[in-house]
Parts: structure tokens; C-alpha cells; sequence
């Protein structure tokens, strides 16, 4: 790992960074940097102030404690210099139904400063980028899920943005729509373009994210990259049992040489071990028959759930 | 203190206007219209025939249009300014998305004033040329009442859009509607006198704008004689309605959108 970098050059730098609505605190103080060219998750379950954050990073919502610099400006003070740098891509589309898919485009560019002509260009070619040039005059509104978010990114790359802001991209996505996006998502990391992104979906900050920190409840409860979490939070392998709904398993005693820990979730058994096939014959070795069994790699879901003893979609 | 943001704005409702402008302009035509042949010539046969006229030596469509332009502004306003700005606040979030952006609150108030003038301006027009081809005004100082008649709309418009901001969902509009544009539509001087009101009416049309926007409009297209202090009371009203309604409403924007 690097040294410290210095706040400046960092593209966002926050410590102690609070959000509060009346008498609720929506993040509680939180440290963390972004680097240029890297992509940085926000992970955590719906409520644990990862929209907020984002919100106060876009310079939307003011920050109520600690500070914040990104791209090395107050957001308090230079709101408009830094959003005229940031590319947002919001949790909802936000996309205006009234005006055409390019117009949308255009307009956008328009409020970012550019010149007509330059808005056009601008616009064409990111509907070349997101595919949906041949939609160029339609109105949004008959698009489908996939194709929306693609021109809300589209939207937010029309400043060439220093840093681009991911509020839940896939949320709501069926899965050929999800890739399609993340693929767009890698072509423009590749380009060096920074990312922010939220998620809560464990498969997304494992293929977007560089680096990422977990949330909960305001909080943040862990930080580093998908790998290194997983390393330090769970095993090599799980064993994912399943028992007949009415069997009473005496799992007493289960852990000893199988497994690190043991999670009973509602639904099934989690055996985190490094060797799920030596875990299996254990646990015939002891007489339980489960219904099914599967073993799988760790992922950031486990790390979720070690955390905070939660599962994160509920 | 920068405005370009502001001139974006008013180019996007421009933008949104492109698409429906044929329809748009051609109801502005036919709705005066509709209403000068019928209330004009049919309703005001009845009123005024032979020699004996009704009102200030005119005849009734002479004396009704510049009326029913004034109110025809105050309508335009009230349209313009209460779900289309609440469903970009607040169902359609458009202000979210464009405040992502270096444009700030104030820009995005100040466009949509400039889009309301706008497009008020289009009606305006469109009702004055269709009173000329009824031979309704007469003089060519007539065409003052077109700047008079987008004052009153504004001094509507900018009120309502404070009202707006102040609005969770629509049913603040119905009661506005019902409560203070159709009754001023009925009572501020479009259709009659206001002197021959029961007091308490005609306390509530000159306390609003609209009888203010009317008198003066129909001094102007009429080119009947006006006494300086009305014409200077009653534009203090439309100035003063704008004034007010604009600062309201930019710090209702302010709050909104700032949440």
C-alpha cells in the first residue's frame, strides 16, 4: 500500500463527515478518501446513509458536521465549480419525460455550459456509447428499465466529468440489463474516469469496485478491496446447508474441525471453512442428512452479514 | 450574480414547447374567438340594441374583450404556474436533475418566470390580433394593452408560483382555482361594472389584480380617458403583485430545493 496521500490530492476527502435530518442522523461520522482513476463502492443495506453521502459529495445537500473537500473545493462554498466537474447518475432516473431521448441529452449540456452546437455532438455521441442511437427521437417514457438508466449515464457523462457518481446504477435491472451497464461502467473506468458508486448488491461492488467501505446504520464498519474484505472477514469456501423445514438439528458442536463459524439464517445453515468438501463429509460423518448442500466462494454478502449479523437484502 | 443558467431553463421550456406549439397557438386563437362571437355578438345582442348601449358608450364586444383579455392572462398564469411547475418539483424531479448541474435555485426561478412571460406573451398576442379582426380596439395606442395584459399575468404568476412551492400534493390547486381565479374570472370587472357589485365583491376584485390589469387594459384598447392617479394606482398593484410574488416565490424555490 501507498503512503498517506495528502487531502489535496485526493478527488474527494472526508473525515468525520455527519448528515442530519431533524433528529435523525443519517451518516455519523465517517473518514474516507477517493483516489483519481479509481472506483469507489459505497456498500450497505437501504437505509444506512450511503444516498446521503452521495447527496452531500454531489453538493446537493449540505453537510451538517465534520468535513468535506472534493476535488479539493468546499462543497459549502464552490458547490457550482464542483458540480460543473461531477457527472450524477441518481438513484431515480429523473430523465425528462417532455423532451426527446437526445434532447435530453442536449439540454443537459446546455445547463453545463456548452455551446449548442458542442451539446449536439456531445449528445450524439454518448447515444452511441450507451446504444441508443436509433431511439435518438423518441420519447423517454416508452423505454425500457435498462435502456433509461443507460441515458441517465449517458446524462451524466455529458460534462466529461472528472468524477461520476453512481447512486445504485442497477437497482431494479433484470440481469442482461445489469451487464450491459456494468460493461459500460468498466469501458469508462478503463478510460480513467473515477467512479462513486452505491450499492447493495454484493456481485456489483465485486465487479465495479476497486476499493470499497461497508455501511450500516451510519456507520462505516469495514473498509478495503472486495478481496482483502473477504480475506479478512470470512473463509476460502462456504458450505451452505438446507434441513427439512421441521428437523430439530442439534448444530452443537458443529464448528469443531469443520468449520471457523457457523451463521443459522432462517432459511439455511452457513458453514465457513476453508475446505467445503472436507466440511460436508464431516457434517454426513455426524448423521445429518441435509435437504441440500452447496459449496461456494466467499463473497461480499458474508463479509456483510460477519459485520453486522445481518443479511443485506432482506 | 449569474443568470445564464436562467436563459438554459427558459430553453428547455422552449424545447417542450416545440412539440406542442401548432395545437397551443391555434386554441389561443379560436378560444377568443369562441367567446367574442358568442358572448360578444350573441349575448351582447341582447344587452345592447338600436341606440341605447350599455356600458361607456360602446358595444358590448367592444366593451367585454379587452375584459376577457385581461382574464384570459390571469388564466394562462394560473396553468402555467401550479402542476406543470409542482410535477417538475416534485413527480418528475426535473429540478433535482438540472441543480446536479452549475445552475443554481435562483436561475431555475427565474427561468420559469421568463417562460411564463413567454408564454402569456404568445396568448396575449394571439387574443389582441383576433380583437383587432373584431374591430375592438380603437386606437393604435390599443397595443399598450399587450405589455399591460402580460403584466397582469405576471403579477398572477409569480404569486402562484410562491403558493406552489408551498404545495405537498394537488388539491391546493383546486381550492385556488375555485376559490380565487374562477370567482375573479366572474367578478373583477371582465363582464360588467364592478360598481354594480354588492360591496363586499367589489372589495375583493380591486384588493386582487385582475380588475386593476382590466381597467387599464380596456382604457387602453377603447382609448377611452383614464385619470392619471387610477392608471398610477392600478399599476402600482400589478407592479407591486409581481414584486412580491417573485421574492416569495424565489425563497419558496430556495426552501424546496434545498431540502
Amino acid at each position: 500500500m501507498e503512503a498517506v496521500q495528502t487531502p489535496s490530492r485526493s478527488l474527494i476527502h472526508a473525515r468525520g463527515l455527519v448528515k442530519r435530518f431533524g433528529s435523525f442522523t443519517a451518516v455519523d461520522g465517517i473518514d474516507f478518501d477517493v483516489e483519481p482513476g479509481e472506483a469507489f463502492g459505497f456498500l450497505g443495506p437501504n437505509g444506512a446513509g450511503k444516498t446521503s453521502t452521495m447527496r452531500m459529495i454531489g453538493c446537493v445537500s449540505p453537510v451538517s458536521g465534520g468535513s468535506l473537500r472534493v476535488l479539493g473545493m468546499d462543497p459549502a462554498v464552490d458547490g457550482a465549480r464542483i458540480r460543473a466537474r461531477l457527472g450524477v447518475v441518481p438513484q431515480a432516473d429523473t430523465l425528462d419525460l417532455e423532451i426527446s431521448v437526445e434532447d435530453n441529452l442536449f439540454i443537459y449540456g446546455r445547463f453545463f455550459g456548452l455551446s449548442r452546437a458542442r451539446a449536439r455532438q456531445r449528445a450524439r455521441e454518448l447515444l452511441e456509447f450507451v446504444q441508443l442511437t436509433d431511439r435518438a427521437r423518441d420519447d423517454v417514457e416508452p423505454l425500457s428499465g435498462g435502456m433509461k438508466r443507460r441515458l441517465v449515464i449517458a446524462r451524466g457523462l455529458v460534462n466529461e466529468p472528472d468524477l461520476l457518481l453512481l447512486d445504485e446504477p442497477t437497482t431494479g435491472l433484470d440481469p442482461q440489463a445489469r451487464h450491459l451497464v456494468w460493461d459500460r461502467l468498466y469501458r469508462l473506468k478503463q478510460r480513467g474516469v473515477s467512479q462513486v458508486l452505491t450499492t447493495h448488491y454484493m456481485d456489483e461492488a465485486e465487479q465495479l469496485c476497486d476499493r470499497l467501505v461497508v455501511m450500516d446504520k451510519g456507520r462505516i464498519v469495514a473498509a478495503g478491496s472486495p478481496r482483502e474484505l473477504i480475506d479478512r472477514y470470512s473463509t476460502r469456501e462456504v458450505l451452505e446447508l438446507r434441513f427439512p423445514a421441521d428437523a430439530r438439528i442439534s448444530l452443537d458442536g458443529l464448528p469443531d474441525g469443520l468449520a471457523e463459524r457457523v451463521e443459522v439464517l432462517p432459511d439455511r445453515v452457513l458453514l465457513y471453512t476453508a475446505d467445503g468438501e472436507a466440511a460436508i463429509a464431516g457434517v454426513h460423518q455426524r448423521g445429518l442428512v441435509p435437504v441440500s448442500s452447496l459449496i461456494r466462494r466467499s463473497t461480499l454478502e458474508d463479509v456483510f452479514l460477519r459485520l453486522t449479523g445481518r443479511s443485506l437484502v432482506d | 450574480m449569474s443568470l445564464g443558467g436562467a436563459a438554459v431553463v427558459l430553453e428547455r421550456d422552449l424545447l417542450n414547447y416545440r412539440r406542442t406549439w401548432r395545437g397551443s397557438l391555434i386554441v389561443s386563437f379560436i378560444s377568443p374567438v369562441l367567446f367574442l362571437a358568442a358572448m360578444g355578438l350573441g349575448l351582447g345582442s341582447l344587452i345592447s340594441h338600436g341606440q341605447h348601449r350599455l356600458v361607456e358608450g360602446v358595444p358590448y364586444l367592444d366593451y367585454l374583450a379587452p375584459g376577457l383579455l385581461a382574464a384570459t392572462a390571469m388564466q394562462t398564469a394560473a396553468l402555467e404556474s401550479m402542476y406543470p411547475i409542482l410535477a417538475k418539483m416534485m413527480w418528475d424531479k426535473i429540478y433535482d436533475s438540472i441543480l446536479a448541474t452549475p445552475v443554481q435555485v435562483r436561475e431555475v426561478f427565474l427561468g420559469e418566470i421568463a417562460w411564463l412571460v413567454v408564454r402569456v406573451a404568445i396568448v396575449t398576442v394571439a387574443f389582441f390580433a383576433v380583437m383587432v379582426l373584431f374591430s375592438a380596439v380603437h386606437s393604435p395606442l390599443g397595443l399598450l394593452a399587450v405589455p399591460l395584459t402580460i403584466l397582469t399575468g405576471l403579477a398572477f404568476g409569480a404569486p402562484f408560483f410562491a403558493y406552489t412551492a408551498n404545495q405537498r400534493n394537488d388539491t391546493g390547486f383546486a381550492a385556488l382555482n375555485r376559490f380565487v381565479v374562477i370567482p375573479l374570472f366572474l367578478l373583477a370587472g371582465t363582464f360588467f361594472p364592478i360598481a354594480n357589485l354588492p360591496l363586499v365583491f367589489q372589495v375583493f376584485a380591486w384588493v386582487t389584480p385582475l380588475a386593476h390589469g382590466v381597467a387599464l387594459v380596456r382604457a387602453a384598447t377603447l382609448a377611452s380617458p383614464i385619470a392619471p392617479l387610477a392608471a398610477a394606482v392600478h399599476l402600482t398593484v400589478l407592479l407591486g403583485y409581481s414584486g412580491v410574488g417573485i421574492g416569495l416565490g424565489l425563497r419558496g424555490f430556495e426552501r424546496r430545493l434545498r431540502e
